[in-house]
């Protein structure tokens, strides 16, 4: 029969190889999905690997869609990292998007490019208070942060909802649910005329650096690594894990917030029930496929970018549903977990021992004591 | 009065749904594993519940598929956290989001369907008596097999050797195993049995709750479920009644609009959620409290050689 054995120490090989190999699987049962449903494999394949890669348009697009799924990614690999499980950034997300909002609402025909930094930041603090409400439930009340940043999001969104459907409904927006489409001037500026892709690109990517540095060059890094790793370790060296909790749900939530503030200056521009993408739930995967490593998240953001437009093409070319996006999401996430069982153990084929070996070992006398 | 009585049987209602998605995690649970992929099971029970129902008009076979769906979903969730020895929290969240994402998919083609009309059921005479009557004995049979499924989990826990092997498995796994007890069998059919509980939670909603396929229509249940075990310390009466508890809270949303009270809608809605944050806290709170009560070994891997 199969066996696992554990290895000496982790395979370097595997932990790149396994993100590839989980690739490859969710390639193998998409492919079967498609011929089950009636469509030409490859077509349906290409939809989701080549059409995303063919024109600078679409380059530009992916870069749209990774640059959120990047910003939250980073925040989430922190967090994980330092086990600290944040699984609320789609709320955190939603609140970055209604403070962006609320200031972006306030600037008029003045108002000077000054203002998408106020955009911004007041992004970030909303998402950062989302965050810290879990944060303090956990450190003061030791309720489980999972569920409270998971309730969390349904709050968020019925928030949402109030503000567009009440206070915040532009007047002449003939009654749809939806804040007045804000002024030029609360808009991250475009890297190129006639594309959607704008400053936020290079935001994320600094965000990469930054948390690179954080995390391999920093003490904080290293303590909040070592929380995660070895939390009795960690005790004992004196790092506080309240100080960890913190920190963590604090960056991550301040990360998902600027992702949705970024998404309000640039290609939403406007406050709408259709905000909440699934963004902070896919960055889950993104972190994960990307190793918890700020360099891994640039290309596993790439990949699930690749996912959402693939999805909207095979609606609107193969006549498919686009929630395929989140079942090839989904797939991905189940084939990394499983994959990575291969960087701590290896397979080995081990003949069934008899059953009787093991009943004998134990002499009867001991038994009865 | 008659507003009292629909607010009863409404608030029954929906506890029935959260009874039996927590008394399958309970069970779950117990066994020492935590499945934070109810969310996912409920959901893609639900789209095969609803397939079913439409298809044959049978409420019981809808239950069954609903079953099917999530004991296979746990069975995969299983495997991978017991034998292959994955992250449980990170498992457990890949079945949620593929089971939201996958349930989108295979409903696409139901969300306009309706399903067949089917008698009322009515206890005879009971129902009958005003008041009380539509209050309780109005209700969908499962809402009586939820309680007596308390019952008879209350009666497996603590007063069946299956229910004490169970218990200890949860407790401590390396006895267990040393006792010669196959520990990760066990918590396999734990797992798959947790599964199909909360899969005939998801068929309820959408074939008896609310008798439609919207996406995302457990709307949060699976994870409300999940909180409740905590909140009832993994005791059955305690899920029960904490269910009981919430389907009021999601109910007394409905029965404040009629009554004319002037709170967005939404602020209504998210009642639920608040609720389950603040019993969260109130709960945890008592750090030693919940240490006695929970299962030792819930959330570590246990692998036998490593």
């Amino acid at each position: 029969m199969l066996k696992l054995e554990a290895r000496p120490e982790q395979s370097r090989l595997m932990s790149i190889g396994s993100p590839l190999l989980a690739l490859l699987i969710t390639v193998v049962v998409g492919a079967i999905l498609f011929v089950l449903l009636g469509k030409d494999p490859v077509r349906g394949l290409s939809m989701f690997f080549v059409e995303p890669l063919k024109s600078v348009y679409a380059l530009t697009e992916l870069a749209v869609k990774a640059t959120p799924l990047m910003l939250i990614a980073l925040g989430l690999a922190v967090c994980f990292r330092s086990n600290v499980w944040n699984i609320g950034a789609e709320g955190q997300y939603v609140l970055g998007a209604i403070f962006a909002s609320g200031v972006a609402m306030t600037a008029d025909k003045s108002t000077g490019g000054w203002i998408v930094i106020a955009v911004l930041a007041a992004a970030i603090v909303g998402g950062m208070l989302w965050a810290a409400i879990a944060a303090l439930l956990r450190d003061r009340f030791n309720a489980n942060e999972i569920l409270v940043s998971l309730m969390l999001v349904y709050v968020a969104d019925q928030l949402l909802s109030y503000l567009v459907y009440g206070p915040w409904k532009d007047p002449a927006g003939y009654n749809f649910p939806q804040t007045i489409t804000f002024l030029k001037a609360t808009q991250m500026p475009k890297l190129f005329s006639g594309f959607r892709v704008n400053g936020g690109v290079i935001v994320a990517l600094l965000a990469v650096a930054v948390f690179w540095v954080l995390l391999f060059r920093t003490y904080a890094g290293f303590q909040l690594q070592v929380g995660g790793l070895a939390p009795a370790a960690a005790r004992y060296a004196g790092f506080s894990s309240r100080k960890a909790l913190w920190t963590a749900l604090l960056l991550s939530g301040g990360m998902a917030g600027l992702a949705g503030g970024l998404e309000i200056a640039g290609p939403l521009g406007q406050l709408t029930p259709y905000v909440p993408a699934g963004y902070g739930f896919a960055a889950i995967i993104v972190a994960y496929v990307g190793r918890l490593h700020p360099v891994g998240i640039v290309f596993s953001s790439i990949l699930m970018s690749m996912f959402y437009i693939g999805g909207e093409l095979a609606q609107s070319r193969l006549g498919l549903p686009k929630s395929l996006t989140g079942v090839f999401q989904g797939l991905l996430l189940f084939a990394l977990l499983a994959c990575d069982t291969l960087i701590y153990y290896r397979i080995r084929w081990q003949a069934a021992r008899p059953a009787s070996v093991k009943a004998v070992a134990i002499p009867s006398e001991h038994k009865v004591a | 009065m008659d507003s009292i009585a629909l607010l009863l049987a409404a608030t029954l209602n929906a506890g029935t749904v959260l009874a039996f998605a927590a008394l399958g995690l309970l069970i779950n649970e117990r066994s020492g594993i935590v499945n934070l992929g109810a969310e996912g099971m409920m959901l893609v029970a639900a789209i095969a519940g609803f397939a079913v129902g439409v298809g044959t008009g049978n409420d019981w076979l809808a239950f069954a598929a609903g079953a099917a769906a999530g004991a296979l979903l746990a069975a995969a969730f299983g495997v991978l956290v017991i034998y292959l020895n994955t992250n449980q929290y990170a498992t457990g969240l890949a079945l949620s989001l593929f089971g939201s994402g996958f349930s989108a998919f295979i409903g696409i083609q139901y969300t306009q369907q309706k399903l067949p009309e089917r008698p009322h059921f009515a206890i005879p005479g009971l129902a009958d008596i005003p008041l009380v009557g539509p209050a309780l004995f109005r209700q969908h049979p499962m809402v009586y097999i939820a309680i007596a499924l308390t019952v008879a989990l209350a009666w497996f826990l603590y007063r069946s050797r299956a229910g004490l092997v169970l218990r200890a498995v949860g407790e401590s796994p390396e006895s267990a195993h040393a006792l010669g007890y196959p520990v990760r069998r066990i918590r396999l059919i734990a797992v798959m049995v947790g599964g199909a509980l909360c899969g005939v939670s998801g068929a309820y909603i959408s074939v008896v709750y609310t008798p439609l396929w919207v996406e995302g229509m457990v709307a949060g249940k699976g994870w409300i479920a999940l909180a409740l075990t905590t909140f009832a310390t993994w005791r059955p009466a305690r899920v029960l009644l904490g269910a009981y508890l919430f389907g009021g809270v999601t109910m007394l949303q409905f029965f404040l609009q009629s009554e004319g009270v002037q709170v967005p809608s939404q602020f209504l809605t998210m009642l639920p959620y608040l609720a389950t944050i603040v019993v969260l806290v109130l709960i945890s709170r008592n750090k030693a409290f919940i240490r006695i009560n929970m299962p030792a070994s819930i959330g570590k891997p246990f692998f036998p050689g490593s």
